[in-house]
C-alpha cells in the first residue's frame, strides 16, 4: 500500500474516531450488549442463545448503520466542503483517494467490531463464568459480519462516487435490505419460469448475497460452520467489494468536481 | 521555458436535467506565466478565474485544450509535487490541528517524515500560528484558516504557487499579512499565479496581469507599463484663483479647493498654460502627467466606460 493511501486511510479513521455520531452508535451497541445478560435471566435456559443473537445482531445493525452513514459521506462530504481540493491538487490519483477512504472506514469498523465483540465476550464471561470452545465458534459469525461491512462500505462508496449523500444512503440501504433476502430471491427465481425467472435470477446475483453471511442463529445453536462456507464467503465478499471499489474509483476518476 | 503555458483550454458545462443547455465556463484560453513572476488573474465574479484554476489543478476536466506546467503535462504527478494550491475560501478538516493537517498534506506531497518534522513548526511560526499548532481548526477564524491554507500550499516547497482569491473575505490586517507573505514567497524565487477581483492587491503585487471576463481572456499586460500609461494629459496645481477663466479657455477641467486650484488638460497646451499662470503671478505647485491605473485598464478590457480622472 502506498504511503498516500495509508495517509488517507489513517485520516479517514481519525475522522471517524473524532466523530460524535460514531460514539453514539457505539454507545448504543455496547448498551445492548450490556443488557443481554439481564434479558437472559428473564428467559431461563436460553440465556446464551439469546445473548448471542441479541449481541451479534446489535453489532451487525449498528456496524451496518456506521458503514452506510459514514460510507456515503466519504466522498460527497469532501466534495461538498471542498476539502478534497488540496488533496487532489497533490500527486494523489483519484483511485488512491477512493481506496484510502475504503481502508480507513474498513479499519474503523474493524476496531469498532473488535470493541463490541470484546464487550460480548465479557458479557458471556459474566453470565457463564467461563469462555468455552463453543464460544470461539461465534468468532466465525463475527468474521462474517465484518465481511458484510466490507461489502456495504464498498457499495456506499460506489454510490457516493456519483450521487448525493441522501441518494447514496437510500441506494445503499435498499441494497442492504435486498441483500438480506438474496437467498429467498434465488429460491423464487427457481420456482418461476420465463422472463420473471431471468429477472429474479439476475437481480439475485447483482445484489450482495448478505443472507449467506448471516450465521448468527446457527452459531447461537452451536451448529457447525464448514470451512468451505468460510472460504466461499471470504472470496465472495472480497470479489464483490473489489468490483464495487473499482467501479467507485472509475466513476470518480472521470467526475468533475463542483 | 514558461512556468505555466495554457494552450486553448476550454470548459463548457451542461446544465439542466430534462432540457440540457450548454454554459460556457471558459472560452479557449491561451496564456503564459513566466518563471519567477507574480501573475495576477483578474476578473469580476463569474469571469472564469476559479474554473481556470480548477482545470489546472485537475479538479475538473477541460472540454478542449491543454496546458504545460514546468514544461510537463499539467496532469502529471511530477507536476503535482512541484506546485502548491490554495483554493478559494478554503475549508480544511476541522477535526485536525494545523500540525496534523500539514503532516497529512506533506505525506500526500511526498515530503519525508524527517522533513515534515523539520518544516512544519518553522512554517507555522512563519504564518504566525506556532501557538495554535495543537488547536483544532474548528476553533480558527477565517484569517487563521487562510494562513493555514497558505502554509499547506507551500509546505512541500513548490516552484509555482496557485492562489485562488487569497485575500477574499479578510480584514485589512489579514490582507496585508497575506500580501507580505506572497511577496516573500516571490523573493524566494517562487512563481505566483493568483486570481483576484481586488485590483489594489493586484497592482501592489503583480508583475503582469490578465483580465478575464465572461470566460474570455480580454488582455494581458505588464502592471508597471499599465500604471504609467500616459494619456497625453497633465495635471497642473497652482495657488490663486485669477488664472481660472484663462485655464478653462485652454480647455482644462478645473477644480478649486480654497486657494488651491488644479486643472487637467492636454499636454500640448501646457506651455501656454504655464505662461498664462506666470503672467498672472500664480504660484505653480506641481505639474504631473496623468497616468493610467490598473482599474482603468481593467474596466477598459471589460468594455466599460472609462472616465479619465481629473
Amino acid at each position: 500500500m502506498s504511503s498516500r493511501i495509508r495517509a488517507i486511510a489513517f485520516n479517514t479513521f481519525r475522522e471517524a474516531v473524532r466523530d460524535r455520531v460514531l460514539y453514539n452508535l457505539v454507545f448504543f451497541a455496547l448498551l445492548l450488549v450490556a443488557l443481554a445478560p439481564l434479558l437472559g435471566q428473564i428467559s431461563a435456559g436460553v440465556q446464551r442463545v439469546l445473548l448471542i443473537n441479541l449481541s451479534l445482531s446489535a453489532i451487525s445493525i449498528f456496524g451496518t448503520l456506521i458503514a452506510i452513514f459514514l460510507g456515503i459521506s466519504l466522498v460527497s462530504k469532501e466534495i461538498e466542503r471542498r476539502t478534497l481540493y488540496p488533496v487532489l491538487a497533490r500527486p494523489v490519483a483519484r483511485g488512491e483517494f477512493i481506496v484510502g477512504k475504503y481502508f480507513g472506514l474498513a479499519g474503523t469498523l474493524l476496531v469498532n467490531t473488535g470493541a463490541m465483540s470484546a464487550g460480548f465476550y465479557l458479557a458471556v464471561f459474566l453470565m457463564t463464568g467461563r469462555l468455552g470452545r463453543s464460544d470461539a465458534n461465534v468468532l466465525i459469525a463475527i468474521y462474517f459480519i465484518l465481511l458484510q461491512f466490507l461489502v456495504i462500505i464498498g457499495l456506499a462508496l460506489l454510490f457516493s462516487s456519483f450521487s448525493s449523500a441522501m441518494l447514496s444512503a437510500l441506494f445503499a440501504f435498499s441494497l442492504f435490505v435486498a441483500g438480506t433476502f438474496a437467498g429467498d430471491l434465488r429460491g423464487f427465481a427457481q420456482s418461476v419460469h420465463g422472463p420473471q425467472s431471468w429477472l429474479a435470477s439476475i437481480t439475485s446475483y447483482v445484489i450482495p448475497n448478505l443472507a449467506s453471511l448471516n450465521v448468527i442463529t446457527r452459531v447461537a445453536h452451536d451448529q457447525f460452520i464448514s470451512a468451505e462456507l468460510v472460504g466461499y464467503n471470504t472470496l465472495y465478499a472480497l470479489l464483490y467489494t473489489g468490483v464495487a471499489v473499482s467501479g467507485a474509483a472509475l466513476i470518480f476518476s472521470r467526475r468533475n468536481l463542483k | 521555458m514558461p512556468a505555466v503555458e495554457i494552450l486553448g483550454l476550454e470548459k463548457t458545462y451542461t446544465v439542466g436535467f430534462w432540457r440540457k443547455t450548454e454554459k460556457i465556463g471558459l472560452k479557449s484560453l491561451t496564456l503564459e506565466v513566466h518563471p519567477g513572476e507574480v501573475f495576477g488573474f483578474l476578473g469580476p465574479n463569474g469571469a472564469g478565474k476559479t474554473t481556470t484554476l480548477k482545470l489546472l489543478m485537475g479538479l475538473i476536466f477541460p472540454t478542449a485544450g491543454t496546458a504545460r506546467i514546468l514544461d510537463q503535462d499539467w496532469r502529471s504527478p511530477w507536476v503535482r509535487s512541484r506546485i502548491g494550491f490554495l483554493p478559494e475560501q478554503p475549508y480544511f478538516y476541522d477535526y485536525l490541528t494545523p500540525s496534523e493537517l500539514l503532516d497529512y498534506y506533506g505525506t500526500l506531497s511526498g515530503v519525508s517524515a524527517a522533513d515534515r518534522r523539520l518544516r512544519i513548526p518553522k512554517l507555522l511560526e512563519r504564518v504566525g500560528l506556532a501557538e495554535q499548532a495543537r488547536v483544532q481548526l474548528r476553533k480558527f477564524s477565517k484569517g487563521m484558516l487562510q494562513r493555514v491554507g497558505i502554509a499547506q500550499a507551500v509546505l512541500h516547497e513548490p516552484e509555482i504557487v496557485f492562489l485562488d482569491e487569497p485575500m477574499s473575505g479578510l480584514d485589512p490586517v489579514g490582507r496585508r499579512e497575506v500580501r507580505d507573505f506572497i511577496q516573500s514567497l516571490n523573493r524566494e524565487g517562487k512563481t505566483i499565479f493568483f486570481s483576484t477581483h481586488i485590483l489594489s492587491d493586484a497592482e501592489a503585487l503583480c508583475d503582469r496581469v490578465a483580465v478575464l471576463h465572461r470566460g474570455e481572456l480580454r488582455g494581458v499586460g505588464v502592471v508597471a507599463e499599465l500604471v504609467s500609461r500616459k494619456h497625453g494629459r497633465v495635471e497642473v496645481v497652482w495657488q490663486g484663483t485669477s488664472a481660472l477663466p484663462m485655464m478653462k479657455a485652454l480647455g482644462a477641467e478645473c477644480h478649486l479647493a480654497g486657494e488651491v486650484a488644479r486643472a487637467a488638460m492636454d499636454e500640448a497646451r501646457l506651455e501656454e498654460a504655464l505662461a498664462a499662470l506666470r503672467a498672472r503671478q500664480a504660484r505653480v505647485i506641481s505639474v504631473n502627467p496623468i497616468g493610467g491605473s490598473l482599474e482603468e485598464y481593467f474596466l477598459e478590457k471589460l468594455g466599460e466606460t472609462v472616465e479619465v480622472r481629473s
